[in-house]
């Protein structure tokens, strides 16, 4: 089956980006993240594959500022979803090779034609530790 | 299931003794089921013969419009059920953020750009907004689906009795891939062409015309052919052809395409007024 066709756009823009990007379906499963994001998560996508968000926390844990575990929930990919809203957060979290990684993430829900949650894209980027 | 190609070209009408095999006529297909239905997808120049047939008989019929570029609607206004206040005509396309369907046909059928306004018409008119969804027309199962081309377009896919015609006229999966055909879960397109019994498909270029010709919705013979092999259809018609290709032409794109066989499909040129039975 394949995704709607505005998910497909947006992951072909990222495929072009060098700003890391990250792609959740409807269901919360992280679909793709293109090549600029892998550094920073430490693993190729075409390694890892696809994520459900409710792995995510506990593949990737991540912290926030004051250093409290954050549960999946409470990522800006499923703030995104769940509420339909931008969102934004500064998190730490270990990466798929095992270094602890500051970022900032900004994600927006991707809703379609008709009003159809499609999905959500996240940005991020690394802060120099 | 029968289909009959009304008209082929993409872009423009060019009728002339250059494009008299192929056909001169911009997009319009008949389809009809076993029960009789009558299904017309896109409403382009062919649409004025095909209404001419089918004045003397059917009086329910149903448009499909895939998107509403010009060539893909200008032969409305010369659809002769239209006149017919016996008629029931269903006009069926893909929504827009803001504009149902009727508001954004009435900027072609109203004055100045035509004399005939909607509302005058004698038919009476239904107008139906298709999105990512399967209805029923008779014991035809059609399913919209939206895909890759400038603007909300949608593809059909159209089934009855195990037989299915999938219908992508103005289409460019092989946009922004990296490479192509990539797999079929991000291509687009690919959930209505899957498996059909006859794929009529955007061929508008040859493969040396197409790198100008990027992001324009359109398709090269070669990524036509790919994605019809990726699609494991059973009959590829290339479609939608460019208004500078004359029948040489064509037959040269005839010619490049089985050549980059062997093909796991039959392949041909579509041709106003070739008939296909699945």
């Amino acid at each position: 089956m394949a995704e709607p066709i505005e998910m497909i756009l947006l992951r072909q823009w990222a495929s072009y980006l060098s700003l890391p990007v990250w792609l959740m379906d409807a269901d919360g499963s992280l679909v793709y993240y293109n090549e600029a994001a892998e550094p920073i998560l430490g693993r190729q996508f075409e390694e890892s594959g696809p994520i459900s968000v409710a792995e995510i926390a506990d593949i990737l844990p991540s912290r926030d500022d004051t250093g409290r575990e954050l549960d999946s929930a409470e990522l800006p990919v499923a703030i995104a979803l769940a509420d339909q809203r931008p969102a934004h957060s500064r998190v730490s979290f270990r990466a798929f090779d095992g270094e602890i990684r500051l970022i900032e993430i900004t994600a927006f829900p991707i809703v379609g034609q008709a009003g159809g949650l499609l999905g959500a894209v996240a940005m991020f980027w690394e802060i120099a530790p | 299931m029968k289909v009959r190609l009304w008209g082929t070209r993409g872009s423009i009408a060019s009728p002339g003794p250059g494009t008299a095999r192929y056909g001169g006529n911009t997009s319009c297909v008949e389809v009809r089921g076993r029960d009789g239905e009558v299904l017309v997808l896109d409403a382009g120049t062919g649409m004025r013969p095909l209404g001419v047939a089918l004045a003397r008989e059917s009086t329910e019929i149903h448009i499909l419009l895939t998107h509403l570029h010009i060539d893909h609607i200008q032969g409305l206004g010369f659809f002769a059920p239209f006149f017919r206040p016996d008629a029931r005509v269903h006009i069926w396309g893909p929504p827009s953020t803001r504009y149902h369907l009727r508001e954004r046909l009435t900027r072609y059928l109203s004055p100045p750009l035509f004399p005939v306004r909607l509302r005058d018409l004698a038919c009476t008119l239904e107008f139906h907004e298709l999105l990512d969804e399967e209805v029923r027309i008779g014991k035809l199962r059609v399913t919209a689906d939206l895909v890759l081309h400038p603007g909300t377009t949608s593809g059909y896919r159209i089934s009855e009795n195990g037989s299915t015609l999938a219908y992508l006229p103005d289409h460019e999966p092989a946009l922004g891939a990296r490479r192509f055909p990539e797999d079929a879960r991000w291509t687009s397109g690919f959930d209505i062409a899957e498996g059909a019994d006859l794929l009529i498909h955007d061929s508008q270029y040859l493969g040396g015309e197409y790198p100008e010709h990027i992001g324009w919705g359109h398709s090269s013979i070669e990524d036509t052919i790919a994605f019809a092999r990726l699609s494991h259809v059973k009959k590829l018609v290339a479609f939608h052809h460019d208004p500078s290709h004359d029948d040489a032409s064509l037959d040269m794109m005839w010619a490049l395409g089985e050549s980059m066989g062997p093909l796991p499909f039959d392949f041909s040129v579509g041709a106003e007024g070739s008939l296909f039975e699945l």
